[in-house]
């Protein structure tokens, strides 16, 4: 017999594991030199750079350390009008007219510059944003590259995708893009615009202009006709000209709920198309036949992925209760060793948050999870001096109609509930004004598609989170906004489509 | 900590007594010409070799490891594979690693393979058993942890995932199946098991890759050579090499470190 | 090239042999036959394949198949537009190829224009042809069914046209960017083209086996692939009646599938799914109270 066997266990003494060990890490920083920012940008329109009719600009910082990196110009309501008459005579003069296979072939050039560059591209977008550098070199700047190399290729082959159809494409699109992925929301605005026909007017966010401002450049080096692309940078008001503008056939908006209705109350009655890709609180439900080592990292990747900014982001958990236990135990070991830290280094995993408004809404929202009488677990930090940062934050004790459940936080923090029946996960996933994406973790394959096939969301993610493709249409149900992006589903909102 | 966590190994058909004696002296002298080089841990060859090697690392840390149970395929009797073993730990062996009984593993016969692990265990006496699971010929992750978890209830000291012989030898995902495996054993009984992946892994920095998995998975208690090896031959070099590299900031040859 | 007048400096002449499991092996038979221009003039000599070139290509294409099948549709894609790339780069070869062989500079500037647009062309379908081509199919069960294109397998392409590099550059893209392998006999007059085409795959990331080239008889050839039981499918043109005939009788040793070379509407998805199976998966899908009908 094994001598095992006969040992006593005694659970009580079992010593915790210690994660902070006397071998540490050495730093290993990205350099910046990679990167050229210039001290100034204006505004890109008609393919070259422009000053701000008003002369205005602001500051851009690091939120990682809150340094300066550049001044971007404002654009007021005659700069918007000068975009759009730039995007429409464009359109009317050159874009429209181009063979569409030609038109592609634009387009795959962007794709290609975007790979030959995209060291500085993933620095830049660290440096601005607060995203760790291994997330923008490994995942923003590659899947923005596909994004344009996949719609290319659609150029020149619409008529396949809608048959017998007369297609033609919209004209001018206005397009707002946010701050937690502003290349990659670039990529995802622009290329299928452009494949489709239409020329474009994007507005970046305010805290992130300088990967935008780079791409300018980029199609400059591609050599795409003059207006076809204009890039404007600006807060709230001049997404809101740009909006407002009455040559503007289609507006492309991601960002938050709220925004989101302000933009379809300023185009209701005109006959401007719009698709708005807007918030979330994703459901991760994991039951109990569950890989649990797999569905842990599969939940710390659905809310921590950069830093839980993140529309569809994983942020309410409901662990069936059979393993609810054993899960949280791992969790826990698991993002002790989370490493919160600079973002231009490699070995960081949690970056830096956005901006100090977007902090001040999450600590708002810990101190009412706190209020609410939920648990808070934090793993022990250090956390740096200047910039914004927040460690990982798990509540338990968390019911459906605590606020932490309810509302989007769009941080690090994740609320963890327990569930017991297929059919009660079902109900309280779906109990949400919110349905943009889900997760589901089982072995059982039947069950899998029993769960996406009731689960009201626009993305289900099965044994798997976080996962994105050029090739695969994304977008929400109810009011995490309509339209799709991606795959063949993302081309119909960029034409009009008569018999 | 690479170097001091590294299983010489060697374990071919024209092995000899002068072969073992020369990688015996290799491993108490890694590169004398570098300060303050560790010894590695353990040298790891075929029973019968574990007496000489014995002799010529007395005076030294460095522990004699012994194959046995018909290394590496398993397929004998239950008796030739104890034979086998009381061998090893008779002529002095430290550790022994055994092989699992793949077959009768596919073959659903759990509780055979557990009791030939614990039978292996009793007859090693003060040794400490590595049981090797040859991940390579499991064929999922799933039945790496189904393995792991027998051995380990069946009294393993470590889990190994190789003998070397087959590709694919060691792979992150494996060693990382089986941390996890140890870890969740722990929790359940408190009983620390170590781990060794063997086999292809050459590089330093594929070392750093698996010493980072096993201290976020394990942490400070796994990271001496007590609970966690390396079974390599060529990575030793290749450690040397970059602490040279370290050192005096050229890229190396490998004309300038001694083969074994 | 005799040395011209008022020139001293010799030119190197280009020996072309065959494309075979990315390397460029000479015929293993030692033969050979002279091709001449247009009014013929010897331009040089080329590799007149045997059967055993035939069968160390088919064998070199089903090596290359798992991998090749294996990428992502988008890394497909890539490799495809690389070879624009390299292609686009060759120009002015790929033009003075066809022109010494007999076509006019206009004729020549449009053919390979149209080449490398037409790998533009297929880079794109490559991710994308699956979404016209699959279904998710509603059927009266509880059930998750879905259908999908898969690649054939090893293609072999009788490229023997009007056009030298254009028609083989059009099947071989449908081909090769649906997953396939392929093996192709270039066209037997105008076969130099094919072989700097080859040139231009070498070294454009493409796996070796993926596309192999061999120049040759038409006819000496055909039979073989015809009969050849690791060959899945053969894209030819249907002009010759006789050869037609022959080939789907030798074909059916395997069910080999025997595909006609349009003689337009080259430049569809369609012509991709000529060279792909459909397979059908089925799973059930529970129905833990009332989740209503399937997909």
């Amino acid at each position: 017999m094994a001598k095992t066997a006969s040992k006593q266990i005694n659970k009580a003494k079992i010593k915790p594991l210690r994660f902070d060990t006397d071998w540490q890490y050495d730093p290993a920083p990205e350099s910046a030199a990679a990167a050229q920012i210039e001290p100034e940008y204006g505004l890109f329109i008609n393919g070259k750079w422009q000053k701000p009719d008003s002369g205005q600009y602001f500051n851009t910082i690091n939120p990682a350390n809150e340094k300066e990196l550049s001044r971007i110009a404002v654009a007021n309501e005659k700069d918007v009008d000068r975009a759009v008459r730039a995007a429409r005579n464009a359109y009317e003069k050159v874009w429209k007219k181009m063979a569409p296979a030609e038109r592609g072939k634009y387009i795959f050039r962007i794709a290609r510059i975007i790979q030959e560059k995209a060291r500085e591209l993933a620095i830049i977008e660290t440096l601005d944003g607060g995203k760790p550098i291994r997330e923008s070199r490994d995942f923003d700047v590659p899947t923005a590259a596909q994004h344009f190399f996949y719609y290319a290729g659609w150029g020149d082959k619409l008529h396949y995708a809608f048959p017998q159809k007369k297609l033609n494409p919209l004209g001018v699109a206005g397009q707002i893009i946010p701050w937690n992925f502003p290349l990659l929301m670039a990529a995802w605005k622009i290329a299928p615009a452009l494949a489709t026909g239409n020329t474009v007017v994007l507005k970046p966010a305010e805290t992130t202009s300088l990967t935008a401002l780079k791409l300018a450049s980029i199609l400059q080096e591609a050599d795409l006709p003059p207006g076809v692309v204009n890039i404007i940078t600006g807060a709230g008001s001049t997404g809101a000209a740009l909006v407002a503008h009455p040559d503007v056939n289609k507006i492309a908006f991601t960002g938050s709920t709220s925004v989101g209705k302000i933009i379809q109350r300023s185009i209701a009655g005109t006959n401007k198309r719009s698709t708005l890709e807007l918030g979330g609180k994703a459901a991760n439900i994991v039951f109990e036949d569950a890989p649990l080592d797999q569905a842990v990292e599969g939940v710390v990747n659905g809310i921590f992925f950069n830093q839980g900014h993140v529309c569809c982001a994983g942020s309410r958990l409901y662990l069936q209760e059979s393993i609810a236990k054993e899960f949280i135990r791992k969790l826990k070991d698991r993002i002790s060793t989370l490493i919160v830290g600079d973002p231009m280094d490699k070995n960081t995993d949690i970056g830096a948050i956005n901006s100090k408004e977007q902090l001040d809404t999450i600590l708002r929202y810990i101190q009412i999870g706190k209020k609410e009488g939920a648990a808070i677990h934090q793993p022990a930090c250090s956390l740096p001096k200047k910039g914004f940062w927040c460690p990982p934050t798990l509540f338990t004790d968390v019911a459906q109609s605590n606020r932490i459940t309810q509302e989007e936080i769009f941080g690090p923090v994740l609320a963890i509930l327990t569930f017991r029946t297929d059919d009660e996960v079902i109900e309280k996933a779906n109990n949400t004004p919110y349905g943009l994406s889900a997760g589901v973790w089982t072995d059982k394959g039947s069950r899998i598609f029993n769960m996406t096939r009731r689960l009201r969301a626009g993305v289900v993610w099965a044994n798997t989170f976080n996962k994105f493709d050029a090739a695969a249409p994304f977008g929400g149900f109810k009011e995490s906004g309509f339209g799709r992006e991606g795959g063949l589903h993302g081309l119909s909102p960029y034409l009009d489509i008569n018999s | 900590m690479v170097l001091n966590m590294i299983d010489l190994t060697t374990l071919e058909g024209k092995d000899t007594d002068q072969k073992v004696r020369q990688l015996c002296y290799k491993a108490m002298h890694p590169h004398d010409e570098l300060p303050n080089i560790p010894t590695v841990a353990a040298i790891c060859v075929y029973p019968n070799f574990v007496r000489v090697a014995k002799k010529t690392l007395e005076g030294s840390k460095i522990k004699v490891a012994s194959v046995a149970t018909a290394f590496p395929s398993g397929q004998s009797t239950r008796a030739i594979k104890l034979a086998d073993t009381r061998f090893a730990v008779s002529e002095g062996a430290d550790e022994v690693d055994m092989v699992i009984s793949r077959g009768k593993f596919h073959a659903g016969e759990y509780n055979f393979v557990f009791d030939e692990i614990a039978a292996i265990k009793e007859a090693c006496g003060q040794a400490r058993l590595k049981v090797i699971l040859e991940t390579g010929e499991l064929g999922s992750l799933d039945k790496v942890r189904r393995a792991s978890e027998i051995a380990m209830y069946a009294g393993a000291d470590f889990i190994k995932t190789s003998t070397g012989k087959i590709q694919p030898a060691a792979t992150m995902p494996v060693t990382l199946v089986m941390l996890e495996a140890i870890r969740d054993f722990y929790y359940k009984t408190g009983i620390q098991v170590g781990m060794k992946p063997a086999g292809g892994i050459s590089k330093s920095k594929l070392a750093l890759h698996y010493l980072v998995m096993l201290r976020e998975t394990l942490g400070q208690d796994w990271m001496s050579n007590e609970w966690f090896r390396f079974g390599a031959s060529s990575l030793a070099n290749d450690v040397l090499m970059q602490i040279r590299k370290e050192t005096t900031g050229q890229y190396q040859s490998a004309a300038y470190f001694s083969v074994d | 090239m005799p040395i011209k007048k008022n020139q001293t400096r010799l030119s190197v002449l280009k020996t072309y042999k065959l494309y075979i499991g990315g390397q460029f092996p000479r015929t293993e038979s030692g033969r050979y036959y002279t091709v001449s221009d247009a009014d013929g003039k010897a331009l040089a000599n080329a590799c007149l394949s045997s059967r055993k070139d035939l069968r160390d290509a088919v064998t070199a294409a089903r090596s290359a198949f798992g991998g090749w099948s294996g990428k992502t549709a988008y890394n497909r894609g890539q490799i495809l537009y690389r070879m624009a790339e390299v292609v686009e780069a060759r120009r002015t070869e790929m033009i003075r190829e066809l022109t010494d062989s007999g076509s006019s500079t206009a004729q020549a500037k449009k053919e390979v224009d149209a080449c490398i647009d037409t790998l533009v062309h297929f880079a794109g379908w490559c991710d994308k042809y699956h979404q016209l081509f699959s279904t998710v199919n509603p059927v009266a069960s509880s059930h998750f069914n879905f259908s999908v294109p898969e690649p054939m397998g090893v293609v072999g392409i009788m490229a023997n046209n009007e056009q030298p590099l254009l028609g083989l550059i059009q099947p071989m893209a449908a081909a090769i960017a649906g997953g396939n392998t392929c093996v192709i006999v270039a066209h037997t007059d105008r076969p130099l083209a094919a072989i700097s085409f080859a040139e231009a795959l070498a070294t454009s990331d493409l796996p070796g086996g993926v596309v192999n080239i061999l120049t040759g008889k038409t006819s000496e050839l055909l039979p073989w692939m015809a009969g050849h039981l690791d060959v899945n499918a053969i894209l030819m043109s249907s002009l010759d009646n006789s050869a037609w005939k022959e080939t789907q009788l030798a074909a059916t040793a395997n069910l080999k599938r025997i595909v006609s070379l349009p003689e337009n509407d080259a430049l569809s998805p369609y012509r991709i799914l000529d060279l792909q199976e459909i397979k059908t998966t089925w799973h059930p899908i529970e129905n833990i109270a009332s989740a209503g009908s399937a997909y």
